[in-house]
């Protein structure tokens, strides 16, 4: 079945995308990556140790050759700073993709919706792949396509909070009014909610915490995996409607 | 002179490149990024980029993010 996500050319093979942070070790991750079927993983961009040069890299487990590298701004409260971080990170990578964070308050973790706005029209126009990650409102949804995203990933829940799809109407709205691929980055805790993401029809969903923080990440790095891919078949498929009262299944024709 | 790596004070040999530095130092230029003075360097001009006295720079690399 041909059913590939495709972003400003690119082609991606898997709609769970995964994030690198937070596993016990590179091995974990790599691990937990390879579990996942994924192609796409984000990373952060930080200081390198130069205190101690032989900790380990972990491009060295996850090879670039292999996988897409998404890096993130992470940890950027300003616009600014969302610049500074997306254009290092293009330095330092080898690709224009970009998932783009201007948080606005270190409680939630929320989206600043206006300096994301701001950054993305200035990164857009600097041959970025914007990747926003925005809140899952669908008229903030509406303006980053405006200016030049390439995908929305509206939030299901906080990051990190594992709370699932807190607002799948509001969801249901963006993937109808925005003409952009819909990934879902963060708040998926377990299969159920990647799969109802992906139920709803958006296009991919991005989990970090919720593999990663599992007992046993590698096994929910695949639970995931064969999550979003029912969820995306059951999209396709078409479910039935949902109503109040029984139809029986089986003929009432021929009984005694 | 001295310059500020990565928010350390450091002292080096006057003229360093950012070639020179990151060999001194054993990383691989091809994965990370370096900022002076909060300008990219682009890699095709480490060898011939100087450092000054006093100069901020910063190198930075991918690490696990979500």
């Amino acid at each position: 079945m041909d059913d590939k996500l495709i972003i400003r050319g690119i082609e991606f093979r898997s709609r769970l995308w995964v994030g690198t942070g937070k596993y016990k070790d590179f091995e974990e991750t790599r691990k937990a990556v390879e579990a996942s079927g994924s192609d796409v993983v984000t990373v952060a961009v930080r200081r390198v140790n130069i205190i101690d040069r032989k900790s380990e890299n972990l491009l060295d487990y996850i090879d670039p050759k292999k996988y897409k590298i998404l890096p993130n701004t992470a940890g950027c409260y300003t616009v600014e700073d969302a610049l500074r971080y997306s254009r290092l990170a293009r330095e330092a990578g080898i690709s224009d993709l970009i998932k783009l964070e201007v948080i606005g308050d270190e409680k939630t973790l929320f989206p600043d919706t206006w300096g994301l706005l701001k950054a993305t029209e200035i990164l857009a126009k600097e041959g970025f792949i914007v990747l926003p990650y925005s809140n899952d409102d669908p008229i903030i949804a509406k303006r980053l396509e405006n200016a030049g995203a390439a995908a929305v990933m509206p939030l299901g829940a906080p990051i990190g909070s594992g709370l699932g799809i807190r607002n799948p109407y509001n969801l249901k709205i963006i993937l109808e009014t925005v003409n952009l691929p819909i990934i879902v980055d963060a708040g998926v805790g377990t299969a159920s909610d990647a799969a109802i993401a992906m139920e709803l029809g958006c296009d991919a969903v991005l989990i970090n915490t919720g593999i990663a923080g599992a007992k046993d990440p590698i096994a929910m790095a695949e639970a995931m995996k064969h999550a979003v891919i029912a969820g995306r078949l059951a999209y396709k498929a078409g479910r039935i409607p949902k109503k109040l009262y029984a139809t029986a299944s089986s003929l009432i024709e021929g009984m005694l | 002179m001295k310059f500020t790596l990565n928010g350390e004070s450091v002292e080096t040999t006057d003229g360093a490149t950012i070639t020179g530095l990151l060999r001194d130092l054993g990383i691989e230029p091809g994965r990370v990024a370096v900022e002076v003075n909060l300008s990219i360097i682009k890699k095709a001009d480490y060898a011939s980029f100087h450092l000054k006295d006093g100069d901020t720079v910063e190198i930075v690399n991918f690490v696990g993010g979500g």
